[in-house]
């Protein structure tokens, strides 16, 4: 039976990890590649980093630590962050990285969802939806949820899913960083809405959101940043919540 | 040596990576001449079928990867790789493949959500040398849309449930394919691979 996946975010700048991780015994907690070899041996399913390097080099950078990574670990990873072009994506996937994550560019040139997809397979090519709550739906935010757009995000979902996208990584701008848990009637809509897998993410703030997520909120994911980088939470212990309450996760 | 036929498409370095930790000689190559002359040949594979053969007659590979295959050395496909060694695929349209096993790809039902995404459990169904050490229903990460048909002459050696049962390991003589990527499945991956590499050595020491 498929599992349900937890995911840990690992946001990067200049080749560091930004938030804190809280690892005892490492020796570099801010070198990703240390950080992903970690949470990969406490049972991480996958993960996911998000350069966000702030510069013209970030396409450098990114390569650099898709490369990094893929030599130390040995479980599927996502990588996203100044990706504009079909070259950006192969490039990425060629240093080792198993799937690319796009946001704005995604919605400044959609094509490139399809060129990725049909070039690498749609299992490669994540759209990350930044959606923000507005009355009784939930309006797409790009620039790392500066800017709107006007675009409705279960629309965009079904869009982004006819355009080729493998999966949806969805966060909620309003639950994200509060944790408070997820907001899981946006992401029971967007799973109702496409036949894709689709991730959880913003608003952790221990297992039982987790596991709601998961359950009430339909998504096949789970992605947390800080219950984890600051230690508040194993992944194990998460998985263990999980599986007393009969989810299905990998041991 | 173990060679990684490169045609040209996705993700081949993880599967070198993985290799690279297992302390294992290993080259990506589409060279027709060192994938005949490897100990064992590996043919990994993310993307869309017909445009891997594509690639794969563009780049003179054909004959080399059929060779490879019916020379009793080990050789083993990963996730699209495994696909491409049968005869056809159903994926957007018809496709032929390397018809080094016989059988055909087929697409996951519109019911389900696809891609099949994440880890999944093998189930044992027949003794496989890639599967010694492992136990039963051990977790791998598969990613696919499509799902191979064996048909006869090879074996399912593993299954795996998702919506219906189906074919995850075959085995065939000394050709074999898994759906997953044990080059991400973690320790129990590497462990597999570490087996392939085991009868690599064997076959070079049988000549």
């Amino acid at each position: 039976m498929l599992a349900k996946r937890i995911i840990p975010c690992l946001d990067v700048k200049n080749g560091r990890v930004v938030k804190g991780t809280s690892f005892v015994n490492l020796r570099d907690a801010g070198d990703p590649v240390e950080c992903g070899r970690r949470y990969s041996e406490e049972g991480a399913d996958e993960l996911v980093f998000l350069d966000i390097t702030a510069t013209l080099d970030v396409r450098q950078t990114v390569r650099k630590l898709a490369a990094a990574v893929g030599r130390e670990v040995f479980i599927p990873y996502a990588i996203g962050g100044g990706i504009r072009t079909l070259d950006d994506i192969r490039a990425l996937l060629q240093a080792g990285a198993e799937k690319i994550s796009i946001n704005t560019q995604a919605v400044r040139t959609p094509e490139l969802i399809t060129e990725g997809s049909e070039a690498f397979g749609n299992q490669a090519v994540v759209v990350a939806v930044d959606a923000l709550r507005t009355g009784e739906s939930w309006e797409v935010y790009v620039g790392a949820g500066t800017t709107p757009t006007g675009i409705d995000a279960i629309e965009w979902a079904r869009q982004v899913e006819r355009l080729g996208a493998g999966e949806i990584l969805l966060t909620s701008i309003d639950a994200d960083g509060h944790k408070a848990g997820y907001d899981c009637e946006l992401t029971a809509r967007v799973a109702d809405a496409v036949s894709i897998p689709v991730i959880a993410s913003g608003g952790a703030g221990g297992p039982e959101d987790i596991y709601r997520a998961l359950t009430e909120g339909k998504a096949d994911a789970a992605l947390a940043a800080s219950i984890f980088h600051y230690g508040q939470y194993s992944i194990r212990e998460v998985k263990d919540y999980l599986r007393q309450r009969g989810v299905h996760v990998r041991t | 040596m173990i060679a990684i036929i490169d045609y040209g498409l996705g993700n081949l370095e993880s599967v070198k990576y993985a290799l690279d930790r297992l302390e294992r000689a290993s080259e990506l190559t589409s060279d027709p001449e060192r994938i005949l002359s490897a100990d064992g040949v590996i043919l990994p594979g993310v993307g869309a079928f017909g445009r891997a053969m594509e690639m794969f007659g563009r780049r003179n590979l054909l004959e080399a990867a059929r060779e490879a295959a019916g020379s009793g050395r080990p050789f083993m496909g990963i996730c699209l790789g495994q696909q491409l060694l049968l005869s056809v695929s159903a994926e957007h349209g018809t496709h032929e493949g390397l018809d080094i096993i016989p059988g055909k790809v087929v697409r996951f039902g519109e019911d389900l959500t696809v891609p099949h995404m994440g880890w999944n459990q093998v189930r044992q169904d027949g003794p496989c040398p890639l599967l010694e050490g492992i136990a039963d229903e051990s977790f791998f990460y598969f990613a696919h849309s499509y799902y191979v048909v064996p048909g006869e002459r090879a074996a399912a050696v593993g299954t795996t449930e998702y919506g219906r049962r189906f074919a995850s390991v075959i085995q065939s003589g000394m050709v074999f394919g898994t759906q997953f990527h044990p080059e991400k499945s973690g320790p129990v991956g590497l462990r597999m691979l570490s087996n392939f590499c085991g009868l690599c050595d064997r076959s070079e020491c049988t000549g």
